[in-house]
């Protein structure tokens, strides 16, 4: 029989050996006060994702002008067209849409062909115009409409009255939304992630001034000490996501009947719902293992805030860089931003919002979580190659003169 | 071919017994950005041994015990504790207390001492009421439920110790575990390595004050500027200075003084030389026959101390002196 000691079982898996970790920060956390801010942060958080909406909106119209169509008979049309023309020059008008022969004429199948940006109809005649399309949309374009009509019927004294017809949305409406949808949860999933990313740099902090960082070191993998950590302020984050949730629910069901008209996003909401915690999930482990790298890295606390800055803009450039490429589906930009890992779920979550295929969505996900395993254990290797150099500061000592002596 | 790992660290180490190795390192060399903090460290701890590294402040001793844990891997050479090269595999045998404690300020003292048995893989229950149970032991069971930030260094240190233990490992490692404790808790540590011990533990621990190695130790290493110039049992690092004879005469003067080696140094009414190598018995004879008047003749075995010297040098001691004056004075 051996001496030697029973190796069954001598070693926690993995994931338990990070279950260890996150448990105690997970406990940590939410019994402190930093939890308490965690929690108030959404307020500002929903202010400045809604001014990021509009703004969004904004950009999305500038990006592709909605369109007026005509359906008028052909020489009323071409009428219309030619004092477009001449007064075009003169004010911002709406681009002009005249479907060709073969194309259907129906009011509503034009505004919601999504090949075109049509976001209301013309149609009745020059001198009794009627327009269609969403309501606040036609009331801003009918002022426009009876300029245009009288100029076209050359009579500029006498404005003929615009008939409006109020639809639920247009194509150009929905675009615009969804671009607002698409900036407003994009700018949200960034505040979340960089609150959570400075979380968990405290966290580290905190076990750097403990010096309790040697002790994990020694007895698990540091792998298990990132995974640990991060999915630990995650799960912190999806108790305060449920609390939000919880209220934003309650206001959601007392004030229904106002939010009818709250356009959907592409894939629809609970699909939305859902790849947003996914999305965020994915954002915050990439910066979070980038900001853990970087902390662990530092020699000392102050260290800590000056090396944590890098990452700080560069979680803020790949902010930008997904903020521009959501206006331009599908553009080189836009494509760049998907693959790059650290930009992928921004980029995705704005997919989202404008795209109803769901696909790519797999396929990036599957990539971000293969980029945040390959950043921690990056991070990881990084910790121990880097930071383990020696014991306490101060302790170095020169040798060379001893061996001198020695000799 | 070369000789199995254990065979060379035996060999190198100058064991005595064939006890099963709990450590065994062979040629490690560690470089942090250019600068060789280890060079060429051999060692081979038996299993149920205390063992000690011994060594001024920046000489190697926690770098080494690190590689030695897996906390980092060293650059050249091999190392096994257990015969398994990856100490993290084995984690739940294994014990650390490293040289600058740290405990959560916020947690019980249960808490933690449970929290690092969890680490080791102990149910978090079973590690709180271990730990309850230790803290009793230890007369600081009224602490239990205290925060470790209301705690006095001392029981802190105590309390992080006693996590080091709860899972019971096979092998305890204790980066200067004697560091900022008074005497009377000096003592206690000695004790409990002692028991350890006793119970089939392997304990190594790392220090820069001679006495303790000396009074717990069966073996250490001496390591300085990065090398161990000495690996092996206290009694042959002793052994490595011949013996000291300490002799006083009645006469001062004679022909009996031809026969005193040539070593010999007068320091107040005695004489000082090593112990001959032919023994004791013929300067004997030669005194009586001078008519040296002996009045008194003793053998003293070298301490530790001067076997420190004697191996690492005047430079390597002085230093140890300077870290104990300097924690003293801390």
């Amino acid at each position: 029989m051996t001496d030697g000691p029973d190796f069954s079982h001598a070693r926690l898996p993995l994931w338990r050996a990070a279950f260890v970790i996150a448990r105690r920060d997970f406990g940590a956390v939410l019994f402190s006060k930093a939890f308490l801010f965690f929690l108030l942060g959404p307020i500002f958080f929903l202010a400045i994702s809604g001014g990021a909406g509009l703004l969004g909106a904004k950009a999305a119209e500038s990006q592709q002008n909605p369109a007026l169509a005509l359906v008028l008979d052909t020489a009323q049309s071409d009428a219309f067209v030619a004092a477009h023309r001449r007064l075009s020059n003169l004010t911002r008008l709406p681009d002009i849409v005249v479907p060709v022969a073969g194309e259907s004429n129906d009011p509503r199948a034009l505004l919601e062909d999504d090949k075109r940006n049509i976001a209301a109809v013309l149609t009745g005649s020059l001198a009794a115009p009627k327009l269609i399309g969403p309501e606040d949309r036609i009331e801003r374009w009918k002022g426009n409409v009876a300029l245009i009509a009288a100029s076209a019927r050359g009579d500029t004294l006498n404005y003929p009255d615009v008939a409006l017809e109020s639809t639920a949305t247009s194509v150009a409406n929905k675009r615009s939304a969804n671009a607002a949808i698409a900036t407003a949860s994009l700018t949200l999933l960034f505040m979340l992630t960089m609150l959570l990313a400075g979380m968990v740099l405290s966290n580290l902090v905190e076990e750097k001034g403990n010096k309790i960082i040697e002790v994990l070191a020694a007895a698990i993998p540091m792998d298990a000490v990132f995974v640990g950590k991060l999915f630990a302020m995650l799960a912190i984050s999806f108790v305060g996501i449920a609390l939000w949730g919880s209220v934003a629910g309650a206001l959601l069901f007392l004030g229904r009947d106002a939010i009818e008209s709250v356009p959907t996003p592409s894939v629809g909401w609970p699909l939305f719902a859902l790849l947003f915690l996914v999305y965020f999930a994915m954002a915050y482990l990439l910066i979070g293992s980038i900001f853990l790298a970087v902390g662990s890295l530092a020699p000392t606390v102050r260290d800590v805030q000056t090396i944590s800055m890098p990452a700080t803009i560069l979680q803020l450039l790949i902010f930008f860089l997904a903020t521009y490429a959501i206006t331009d589906t599908g553009s080189p930009i836009e494509i760049a931003a998907v693959i790059f890992p650290l930009s992928s779920p921004y980029a995705m979550l704005g997919r989202a919002a404008q795209e109803p295929a769901l696909w790519p969505h797999l396929v990036a996900i599957a990539w971000q979580i293969l980029a945040t395993a390959l950043f921690v254990r990056a991070g990881a290797n990084l910790f121990r190659k880097r930071v383990m150099k020696s014991g306490p500061q101060g302790a170095k000592r020169n040798w060379k003169p001893f061996w001198k002596k020695a000799a | 071919m070369d000789k199995p790992l254990s065979e060379q660290a035996r060999l190198s180490n100058d064991l005595p017994d064939s006890r099963v190795l709990a450590i065994e390192a062979r040629g490690l060399v560690k470089r942090f950005e250019g600068t060789l903090a280890v060079d060429g460290v051999d060692l081979s701890v038996p299993e149920g041994a205390i063992y000690g590294i011994l060594g001024p402040n920046g000489a190697g001793k926690t770098t080494t015990l690190r590689m030695l844990l897996g906390i980092i891997d060293p650059d050249e050479g091999v190392r096994r504790v257990f015969g398994n090269e990856r100490p993290h595999d084995i984690a739940r045998l294994i014990g650390y207390l490293p040289e600058e404690r740290g405990l959560y300020p916020s947690m019980k003292c249960d808490e933690a001492i449970g929290f690092l048995g969890a680490l080791r893989g102990l149910a978090l229950a079973e590690g709180k009421r271990r730990g309850r149970e230790l803290l009793e032991k230890h007369g600081l069971g009224y602490a239990a439920d205290r925060q470790i930030r209301q705690l006095s260094k001392g029981m802190a240190q105590t309390v992080q110790l006693l996590g080091t233990l709860v899972h019971k490992p096979r092998l305890v490692v204790l980066d200067e575990p004697f560091s900022g404790l008074d005497a009377i808790n000096q003592g206690k540590l000695e004790q409990m390595i002692r028991d350890l011990a006793a119970e089939g533990t392997t304990v190594i621990f790392s220090t820069h004050v001679i006495a303790h190695a000396e009074r717990l130790c069966e073996g250490v290493a001496i390591i300085a500027g990065g090398k161990v110039p000495y690996a092996g049992s206290v009694d042959t690092a002793r052994d490595r200075i011949p013996a000291q004879v300490r002799l006083e005469t009645r006469s001062r003067g004679g022909r009996w003084r031809d026969a005193l080696p040539a070593d010999t140094r007068a320091e107040g009414d005695y004489w000082l030389f090593s112990l001959p190598e032919s023994g004791v018995e013929p300067l004997l004879r030669a005194l009586i026959e001078g008519e040296a008047g002996i009045q008194s003749l003793s053998i003293e075995r070298a301490g530790l101390h001067d076997a420190f010297v004697h191996i690492a040098g005047e430079a390597a001691a002085l230093a140890l002196e300077e870290d104990k004056r300097m924690e003293n004075g801390q």
